[in-house]
């Protein structure tokens, strides 16, 4: 994991700071009043007078105590702090989205493969390959339109209402969900159709095995044999697929946050990259990336806890 | 081969409709000087925010200019980006791929540990940011998704590699005396032609919904230039008073995707008949 983390922070360091232009350009270029000798301050200010493997060496030393840096953006915060008061509400939206993929698309993958070819397979395969075409901040924005303007039942942006503040806390624990409602089913919905349609197939190709015959021939009920003998097996690929979406799921909380007007990492990334704020940039690489790699180790481990095989061997 | 590949894929019927559909659309934004009712970028202000009728069939926007002439411009950009993006990560991909399998040992091993990396990246994150720093236009855009989507095709192409590379064929090749070269092109590459044409079918939306996405956001393709993302930008904007601003590039993003999702999974399956 560890090597996997400096490559990605070296190829990301390295693109970010080889692009052209650079941060100090935005406060100098359009402002008269600056003088071209607080400019080369500023630039040795942020060390940008270095090489550049100088620079990655000395940003990856401060990595090693868990230090990202001071943001470039005139309130100088550290770039943890301003991680830190986003980042839980992009994870648990994240959290929130894969929750629902997971209870909605696992159970209709395997309802679809158990009566493969039937009516009610044939619509979700419709609904699926739809759902997967439907770009998602489109769809924000059509159920913004219903559910916000027309019908006036939710909230069109933002975490809490005005009046949270007097909220009691049954109240405010409303008001939140209200919000979440839409930002959460907007991020699950590309998932859902993609992870149902990848249940069906491996399921299809489970049920055909040997042992579901066995079991079958045992006189297993129905029930058993679909949910305990062939799920388990089909379920494996499943899980590394659930790894693997953490990027897209990240990447896509960049566009939901700023559809929503949600204070969170995405949200922060998008400032962050408009005014070329280096060390928040790459902080929120960084953070990206361990979310993912973390991603990754769990669909490993219950790898192992769903198939004993891989424990054993 | 092909002449059994066309059999089944006309019998395809989801298939054949998506390909036509492509076709069509191909053909309407290669076409759009000539049949737009509307000039796309011409600001009209006696004609602002109409809802559809018979004289402007999509309605028009806030400057007055008429959706459906923007549409068809911005069919252009999609079906572009979806092509140059997905051909410059099949280039990069079959390339890494073939030297990955080819060689194997430590080539074998850099190639795949950069792919394990660039898998990890949250790579929208960084399409976001070089996109920006270099400045949006189209042809960034399109090089920058070709960069970041070229994985899936390399580890495609290297598991081809390594299946032929024990084949007696290729034996018999080096015992005639072909080089690395000769072999890679003439023995090994048509035998991945056909899990690569379908990964690349199956990436081209992929590629669209990112160009889209990145538009929407005010950095992609740059307004006045009509592109289905940033033509969205405009709906969000204006989502209380003009429902037609949203409605339709979003439809026009969606069609064209599932088309060619529907054409990856109809070329699939006329490929392999073993699949159902």
């Amino acid at each position: 994991m560890i090597p996997l983390l400096l490559g990605i922070t070296l190829i990301s360091f390295t693109v970010i700071h080889l692009t052209p232009g650079s941060p100090t350009d935005i406060y100098t270029q359009f402002n008269p009043k600056v003088s071209p000798e607080f400019h080369q301050r500023l630039i040795k200010l942020y060390g940008l007078d270095k090489p550049l493997y100088v620079q990655y060496w000395m940003w990856l030393k401060k990595l090693a105590h868990l230090d990202f840096g001071r943001s470039f953006a005139p309130d100088a915060r550290p770039v943890w702090d301003k991680i830190k008061e986003r980042l839980p509400i992009t994870i648990s939206i994240n959290l929130l989205a894969m929750f629902f993929i997971f209870i909605i698309a696992i159970p209709l993958g395997v309802m679809a493969a158990v009566r493969h070819n039937s009516f009610f397979d044939k619509v979700t395969t419709i609904f699926v390959f739809i759902g997967y075409a439907t770009p998602g901040f489109w769809l924000a924005l059509l159920l913004m339109m219903l559910f916000g303007i027309k019908l006036g039942w939710l909230p069109l942006s933002g975490l809490k209402s005005l009046s949270y503040e007097s909220m009691s806390i049954l109240e405010k624990f409303g008001d939140i969900a209200k919000h979440l409602i839409l930002p959460v089913f907007v991020s699950a919905f590309g998932g859902l159709a993609g992870l149902s349609r990848f249940v069906r197939s491996s399921m299809l190709e489970v049920i055909r095995q040997d042992y579901v015959l066995t079991a079958r021939a045992k006189g297993l009920p129905e029930r058993i044999v679909i949910y305990k003998h062939a799920l388990k097996n089909a379920l494996l690929p499943v899980v590394t697929i659930l790894g693997l979406s953490v990027p897209g799921l990240i990447g896509g909380s960049v566009i939901f946050e700023s559809i929503f007007a949600i204070p969170g990492m995405g949200q922060l990334f998008y400032l962050s990259v408009m005014s070329r704020d280096y060390p928040t940039i790459m902080g929120c690489l960084v953070i990206g990336a361990i979310l993912t790699l973390l991603g990754n180790l769990l669909a490993d481990i219950s790898y192992a806890l769903i198939d004993p095989r891989i424990r054993v061997g | 081969m092909w002449s059994r590949f066309w059999e089944r894929f006309l019998n395809n019927k989801l298939g054949v409709v998506a390909a036509i559909f492509l076709l069509i659309l191909f053909i309407v934004s290669w076409l759009a000087p000539w049949i737009v009712p509307y000039d796309p970028l011409a600001i009209n202000v006696k004609a602002v925010l109409l809802p559809p009728s018979f004289s402007h069939p999509l309605g028009t926007d806030t400057l007055g200019r008429d959706v459906l002439s923007r549409l068809i411009y911005g069919a252009r950009i999609s079906l572009l980006v979806g092509f140059v993006a997905v051909g410059i990560a099949t280039f990069i991909g079959t390339f890494l791929g073939a030297l990955a399998g080819y060689y194997g040992h430590f080539v074998d091993t850099i190639i795949m540990r950069l792919v394990d990396i660039m898998l990890c990246f949250p790579s929208f994150f960084l399409i976001l940011a070089v996109i920006t720093f270099l400045e949006p236009n189209i042809w960034n855009i399109m090089v920058v998704i070709g960069l970041t989507s070229w994985m899936g095709v390399a580890r495609l192409v290297r598991a081809e590699f390594l299946s032929l590379k024990e084949r007696e064929f290729v034996l018999a090749a080096r015992a005639l005396g072909a080089n690395d070269f000769h072999i890679i092109v003439h023995h090994f590459l048509p035998n991945a032609i056909a899990p690569v044409l379908v990964s690349a079918t199956l990436g081209i939306p992929g590629a669209i919904l990112t160009e889209a996405a990145l538009s929407f956001l005010g950095i992609g393709v740059q307004p006045p230039t009509p592109s289905w993302g940033n033509m969205l930008t405009i709906g969000k904007d204006n989502l209380d008073i003009a429902w037609w601003l949203s409605v339709f590039p979003g439809m026009a993003i969606l069609l064209t995707v599932l088309a060619y999702n529907l054409l990856g999974e109809a070329i699939r399956d006329a490929l392999d008949p073993r699949l159902d």
